[in-house]
Parts: C-alpha cells; structure tokens; sequence
C-alpha cells in the first residue's frame, strides 16, 4: 500500500543578505529571502502562483563571484552564497529598466511604480517624446473585460496562466518577433472569436492593468474607482460544488472586481467564468 | 453564425415580503409581521402534513436551524433539498458501502494520483476549478480515461474516451470488473480483509463478457479491455464521477457498480486513491451534513439508531419521529394524493428543476399552503401564498459551506442586503418562536457551535480554525488535531476490529432507461451544463456572458442532414410527455442518435417538459440524462430567424 509522501525534508541553509546572515528552507528563491527579510525588491513579471520568466529584470541583485546580475525572482539561494540587493550596479540597472518600460508603456495603473521610479530616480523623459509607444486604444470587445496593450509589458504571465501552467485554454500568445513582438489572441483579432473562455485568469495575474476587468475599467474612466474605499472579504462561491474561495472588492455596496486567494488550496488564485463574474444576480436590486 | 437576438431574463431581488389571500390574487406589499403571521397559521393548521425543501445553496448553519425547524417545530422528518436531483445516489451508494456518504478523496489528491477515470462528468465545463486539479494531475504523468456518451471538452484531454450508450454503466462497470478478475489483477488481499460478498460479484459480472458489453454499450471492447487494465495496474487511482451516473432512474446501483471496480482493486481508502462524486451545488454537502435530509440528522447521523435520537432529543428537547421522511420526490407525490398540504420551500426552484415540471407545477397548485423563502420571486415563488425576502448565501451572510471534498470553509458578508430582506437563521427563528419555540442565536458562530456540540464529525471545527486552515475537511473530531484528508484507511488497518465493518459489493443488475427509443420517439436526449450558465438560469442570467448562446437542441452533423435542418432552425421537439420548440446546434461531440439539451434557459425552452419523472426507487433522484424524443422539421412559414 501507498503512504503518504512527505517529500524529501527541506534543510535550511544559509547564506549572506546585504552582509547579515539569512537562513531559508532549502529550495527558496533570493526573493523569497528578501521578503522573509522585509527588503522590498520591485518586481513586474514575477508572480506567486507561476513559474519565473525572468522577463522583466527590474528584481536583478549582485551575487559574489557572478559575472551578471541575476534575477532574485528564479535565482535559488545557495548555502554561502554573498548577496547584495543594493549596490550601484543593480540600482542602476533597474533604473535604466524602469525608464525603458516607463518611456515605452503606460505605468500608471502598475501598483508601486510611480514609487520604483523616484525611489531609482528614473528618468523616462530622456528618451524625448518619440519613444517607441503602442499608442493604440484599449480594446473593448466584450462586457467581462478590457485589453489595453498599451500598459503591456509582455511578462507572458497571461500567457503562462492561460496556457499550461493553470487554465490549459491557451487562447493567449505572443506573435510578431522582436520590436514587434506583442500578446495577442488568434490572429491578433477580438476575444470573442478566440478559445477564451472567460475566466479572468490572466487579469488576476496581470501586473500592470493591461488585462482589467470591465467593471474597473469603466469605473477608472468615469473616476469613481477608489481602492480606499473598497472591502475585499473571502468568501466562497455559488455556484457548483467544488467550492473555490472568492475576494469580493465591494465599492459602495456593489462587488467591483472578484478575485481568488492565491494561497488558496482549493483554487490556488484561479476561477471559472461564474466565479469571476457571474455575481451580478445579487446586485439587481430594482 | 450569428447569436440570436436574445434578452435574457433577469430578475430582481424581492425586497419586501408578499402575500395575498388567494392564489387567485396578485401578489400584494406586507409587512414582516404579517407576513410572518400569515405563515405561522398557514403551517399551524397544517401540521402533520408538512415539509420542508431545504435550500443546497444557502449555509450549513442555515441547513441546521431548518431542519431544526421541520423535525422540532413542525414534529417531521419530512425535510429535503435538490440534491434529490442530482447527487443523493451517490451519497446513498457511498454510505450503503461504507457507511459515509462523502467522497473519499481531495482535490489534492488527483494532482498526485496515476490514474483518473472521468465518468458521466463534463468536469472541464460543470467543475473547472476540479479539474485544473485533473491537469495538474495529467501534466505530473497521470493518465485520465473519459466515460461519457459524448466527447465532451473533458474527453480532449482524455487518453482514451468510451463514449458509450446513455444508460450502459452498469455493463460496462460489470464488463471492466470481469475483466479485472479475468485478467488475475483482481487485488485479493484487499477483497479478502476488506470487503463482502465477492463471491456473489464474481457470479454478477461472469456473464458480461468484453464482446457482450461491446453489443451493449456500443464501446469496443479493446478499449473497455484496456480501461479494467489500467485501472487495476496503476498504483494510486482516482474514480471520479457527476450526473450522468447519478441523474438515472437506477442512479444508486450505478453509483453502486463503480464503487465495485474500488473494492476490487483497493482504490479507496488511501492517499490519491479513493472515488469522488463531483458535487453540483455549494452547499448540497452540507446540507445533507447538516441534517436537512429525511434520513439523517446532523453529522449525517443515524435516525433510526434509537441512541442517536436520544441524544438529539435532550439536546433539543423535543421527541424525534423514529422512522425516515419523506424525500423531496415522495413530497410531490404525498402532494399529488393529498397528504402533503403545506411546504415552506427555502431558496429552491422546484417549479423549474424538477423532472416532468408541469406535474411539478400542478402538485404545488394543490397545495393548502406555501410559503417561499428565496431572494428572487422565481417561478416557484410565483405560486406561494406568502414570500418571504432573504439574504443571498454567499455574499449577505455570515456561516459555512461544504464542498464535494468535504471541507467546511467560511463563507463572510461582503454586502448590505436590499430593502428589507432579512437572514434565514433569523427568519426561521421568528417563525419557530411564532409556533411556540421561542429560538435565538446571537450569530451564525452560536447555531455553528450548537451543531459541534452534537456533531462529532464537526467538533473540532471552530469559526478560528476554519480561518486558520483556509477550511478543514471533515471528519474533524478533535480541535487540536487533522485527519489524513482521504476517508475509510481503516480499511487497511491490519487489526480487524480497527478495520470496522467490511465494505460490500454491491449486487446490481443492468436495467436499461425507462424511456425507450422507438420508431416514434428515435432519438435519445440526454441533458448537462454548459460553461458559463447554471442551472435553471436564475443566478447566472445575471451576467454579460460572451459564451452564452440561448437554449438549442444540439444534434450531430449526420442527423442534422437526415431531418434536413440547419443551424438556428427552430424545430419540434417531442417527448412522451411534452412538446417544446427550440433551434438547432449542431456539435461535433455528439452522434447519430444523440440530442444534448441543458436546463439552463427554461423561459425560453423548458427542457424539463421532455424529461421523465422515471425516479430511482433508492435516492428519488429522475432520470433527467435519457428521454426519447423525436425532432420535427416546422412548416417553411413558421421558421423563425
């Protein structure tokens, strides 16, 4: 008969963070590290439920000995390893980061950016008005959500989630190379003529607010989205039996946005279709 | 092709209490307190002719206080909800084998299992969030086999589908397990230690050769042959099914048949090996749980074990009737002959759920009383003599829910409820105290705390612990410990009085739909979920859904050719018992012979005016997965575009 697999016992090792000593289990990111240590290390394309796809580079550090920098993200820590998060090097290379994305892509629904781009005091102006921008218009094809590829910044989070790491549709890819390499549904045309089925995966892990839900969308047009005046209580959802735990942002007695605790065991951060929309049965009040 | 012009629809939150003198009358504006009134005297005089429909989407602690309210206030078993329709076979065939009427197994589980087999189960579109766990459990090198009668979006991913004839699971159960015993894979210490009556099974199954369930189920028996194979190899497997097994009129012998194929390979009892029923409401295992069934009380305890019953009635105070109730099929037929005179129906839409729903509707006219408790005034609410406005489960209340794992999460109120619409727990109170039983709860966390004090499968579950686990999987007894999170291990237990009681094979036969295909009515209907909708539509009409596309009778191409009709055609469909117009889809996941209707839209096409009320004489539960109809092409003049 089977027993139960324990995995193999995670030691924990140590090494060196900004010269203080840093113990973590076996297996655990720089990150991971660097957060257990309350060092706040800007991140884009990383995500807790996904795999790294060392995309973006704004969390690279300087590792002892290494000739690059390396992304704290996918970078494992080693036992004596000498990590230093901020050094001229990888402040400098991060602010150079922060102005080729900010210069080339809308930021300003990317949480904590604004904050990044002081505190590395970034200029993404110097590159003059002519940067290379999508300028294009967000596209609304459906009423559950919004695709403004002008906040992109092709992390291929949506891609990874819609695809085999989490919801296996793959509605969602990149096409074009280089320069003109862009996320986009089949044959770049709307949702509503793709495989997707609408389960709002992509915007739960998207980054910047490229990929929003309709309700906030309109809601940031109109200028009444106002997160401070907003609850987020866990429940569980209506539907069918398997009994997914939901966020319910709620905004002047109305759900605004639903979402998923992404340490959840019963949906790890994703929903169905239902789930992430199908609530405004409630709120019909008259 | 175009989607049709189509306005779903919706409905509005009731926001006071209605009632009228007669069923004659519209509906008028009250109060609470005469509303109140009004239904406290409308189930005084009917006492000894009550029951109650429970609701499957409300909380634990609201399934609690009603039934509560139906065996102490109104002296009955008579208590029930809508799992009637859909899973109460397989928590009868679960419990009849192994005395629980859980799934086995957690989600967790699949994502390390060898094996899985999807049986009657479009998980991909009805659960899927269940089966991301099914592809975790595929990508980690598990292979899955489908067992549905159409290629459904759950066979893509399947390493092999036997789409077999609706209503064949049984032979092709029996034909895997001959196979299995045939082939010397059979696990005999397991049978030997754990089990009874395998004797009996072997002689059951001897006659279901491979090539007699190939006749049978239209399935070629290399590919019946390779399933047994498989699933009697593989190391750690999982048997997974939903309705199309449980929605027959013989749905606890087929839950029965499948639970056979575990006992013979000893695939339950261990970790990522074990059966789960894939459960189709949020709370339709809690309710049962709680206690809002005719034949056990909360803690899915015993009634007839007269130990259990006293126990109950000190807590409560009360005496207990010492036999089943009613369930919710004999409720409408107690209705149909008279007996049946008042129900107080909690968030259920029976008028639209049930099999043959104009019989449904009908039997609720005859009624001497209703009163309907719900959120929206559906078309069941429609027929009472008093609603009563509640607060929605999910996103209005404070308590717990009980998904098909069997964890107990917290559900939180998120949202101020509209007008003058009031809880459950409170409304049920204020009736009890009206009919002489003055109860009061300060909180959804006292009625919870009742339930753990009589409840041991649920006492170490407390409101902090729920919150600190993120849900814990019952059994919990004990508040300082965990259970593995896969049930019967006792099984194994080398110590036979550890082991506890054997696990019997079930001893059933194959017995095919009552509705039979003729040359009148030649086409099998068979009915399921799509994506993006749910049930009879009440909740998910509510939405902007891209994916949603109406009512449709989906055929195959080849029959589509055959009655010469085209898509968005509208055309006739018949049944014995009704006549429906509906357009045509044509899918390629059928075939010929097949039809697929769901019970999503019944205000534009009422699926259940087609399927019989042909009902498992076990678990109640309608045969809603095979009708026979027949398809007619309308006169040219009236084909609507």
């Amino acid at each position: 008969m089977t027993v139960i697999p324990l995995g193999v016992p995670r030691r924990l090792l140590e090494f060196t963070l900004d010269g203080e000593e840093a113990r973590v289990p076996e297996g655990s990111t720089i990150l991971d590290a660097c957060r257990a240590a309350g060092k706040d290390i800007p991140t884009l394309c990383q995500g807790d439920t996904l795999t790294p796809r060392n995309a973006c580079r704004v969390c690279v550090v300087e590792v002892e000995g290494a000739r690059t920098l390396v992304p704290a993200c996918s970078r494992r820590a080693e036992p004596g390893m000498e990590v230093r998060t901020d050094t001229e090097r990888a402040r400098h290379s991060r602010k150079v980061v922060l102005e080729l994305l900010a210069s080339s892509v809308d930021l300003s629904t990317t949480p904590q950016a604004a904050a990044w781009i002081k505190e590395y005091e970034a200029k993404p102006d110097r590159f003059g008005p002519d940067a290379a921008r999508l300028n294009e218009e967000p596209r609304i094809d459906n009423d559950l959500y919004v695709r403004d590829y002008g906040k992109c910044v092709l992390c291929y989070k949506c891609v990874d989630a819609c695809g085999d790491q989490w919801q296996n549709t793959f509605a969602i890819s990149v096409t074009g190379r280089g320069f003109d390499a862009r996320i986009a549904v089949e044959h770049d045309g709307p949702l509503t003529d793709s495989a997707c089925v609408y389960c709002g995966n992509c915007v739960e892990v998207c980054p910047t607010g490229a990929l929003s839900f309709k309700s906030e969308f309109d809601m940031r047009a109109a200028g009444t989205w106002d997160e401070a005046a907003q609850t987020r209580t866990t429940t569980v959802c209506a539907y069918c039996g398997v009994g997914c735990n939901l966020t319910l942002h709620v905004q002047d007695n109305e759900i605004v946005k639903v979402t998923s605790p992404h340490d959840n065991p019963v949906t790890h951060g994703n929903l169905c279709i239902k789930g992430r929309f199908g609530y405004q049965h409630v709120q019909n009040r008259d | 092709m175009r989607k049709r012009d189509r306005s779903p629809k919706t409905y509005t939150r009731l926001t006071h209490p209605l009632v009228r003198d007669s069923r004659d009358e519209p509906f008028r504006r009250a109060g609470w307190e005469e509303a109140l009134d009004r239904a406290a005297r409308g189930l005084a005089r009917n006492r000894g002719a009550f029951g109650m429909f429970s609701c499957a989407r409300a909380t634990n602690e609201m399934n609690y206080v009603a039934q509560k309210f139906a065996r102490v206030v109104m002296g009955t078993n008579n208590v029930d909800s809508c799992n009637r329709t859909c899973h109460a076979p397989s928590v009868a065939g679960l419990s009849a084998a192994f005395g629980s009427g859980g799934g086995t197994s957690s989600y967790e589980e699949v994502e390390h299992t060898d094996l899985i087999v999807m049986w009657g189960s479009n998980a991909r579109f009805a659960h899927p969030i269940f089966f991301q766990h099914v592809l975790r459990g595929i990508r980690n090198g598990a292979r899955m086999y489908a067992v549905d009668p159409r290629r459904t979006s759950t066979a893509e991913w399947a390493e092999s589908w036997l789409g077999l004839n609706v209503g064949t699971d049984i032979p092709m159960a029996h034909a895997i397990g001959r196979e299995i015993i045939h082939a010397g894979l059979a696990n005999e210490a397991f049978i030997a230690r754990a089990t009874t009556g395998f004797e009996e099974y072997r002689a059951l199954v001897e006659p279901w050769t491979p090539s007699l369930a190939e006749k049978v189920t239209g399935v070629p028996a290399a590919a019946i042959r390779e399933l047994a194979h498989a699933y009697a190899r593989a190391e750690r497997a999982q048997l997974c099914w939903t309705l199309g097994i449980t929605e027959h009129h013989n749905g606890t012998d087929n839950v029965r048949a499948l639970i056979n194929l575990s006992l013979l390979t000893g695939h339950v009892g261990r970790y990522a090996s074990g059966l789960q029923p894939l459960r189709g409401q949020n709370n339709v295992q809690g309710g049962g749980d709680m206690g809002a069934i005719p034949n056990r009380l909360p803690g899915f305890q015993d009634i007839l074990d007269p130990a259990t019953r006293l126990k109950f009635e000190s807590a409560w105070d009360t005496v207990i009737q010492p036999h089943h109730g009613l369930n919710l099929t004999e409720m409408f037929e107690a209705m149909e002959e008279g007996s049946l005179k008042a129900v107080y129906c909690i968030g259920e839409n029976p008028a639209q759920s049930e099999a043959d729903s104009e019989q449904a509707v009908r039997r609720m006219r005859q009624l001497d009383f209703l009163v309907v408790q719900d959120i929206f005034l559906t078309k069941t609410a429609q027929l009472a003599d008093v609603v009563l406005p509640a607060t929605a489960g999910w996103a209005e209340t404070d308590g717990t829910t009980t998904n098909s794992e069997r964890r107990v999460q917290r559900v939180r109120r998120a949202l101020t409820p509209p007008g003058e619409a009031r809880e459950d727990i409170d409304i049920l109170c204020d009736l009890a105290t009206r009919l002489g039983h003055p109860w009061k709860y300060a909180d959804a966390e006292a009625v919870w705390n009742e339930l753990r004090s009589v409840s041991p499968d649920h006492h170490g579950m407390t409101y902090e612990r729920l919150e600190e686990h993120q849900g814990i999987q019952w059994p919990c007894p004990s508040t300082d410990r965990l259970e593995p999170s896969y049930l019967h291990g006792r099984l194994w237990d080398p110590d036979p009085r550890r082991r506890g009681r054997p696990a019997p094979f079930g001893i059933v036969r194959h017995d095919p739909p009552v509705d039979l295909t003729d040359e009148e009515y030649p086409i099998r209907l068979t009915t399921g979920r799509r994506l993006d909708s749910y049930n009879t539509g009440v909740q998910s009409g509510g939405f902007a859904s891209p994916l949603r596309r109406g009512e449709y009778i989906e055929l195959c191409p080849e029959d589509a050719e055959r009655y010469g009709v085209m898509v968005g055609e509208e055309v006739r469909v018949s049944s014995r018992r009704g006549s429906v117009l509906a357009p045509v889809w044509i899918d390629l996941a059928l075939r010929p012979g097949l039809a697929f209707m769901t019970m999503h839209f019944p205000d534009e096409v009422d699926t259940n005016q087609l399927t019989i009320e042909a009902n498992c004489p076990i678990a109640g539960t309608a045969e809603f997965k095979a009708s026979a109809i027949r398809i007619e092409k309308l006169p040219v003049a009236t084909i609507v575009r």
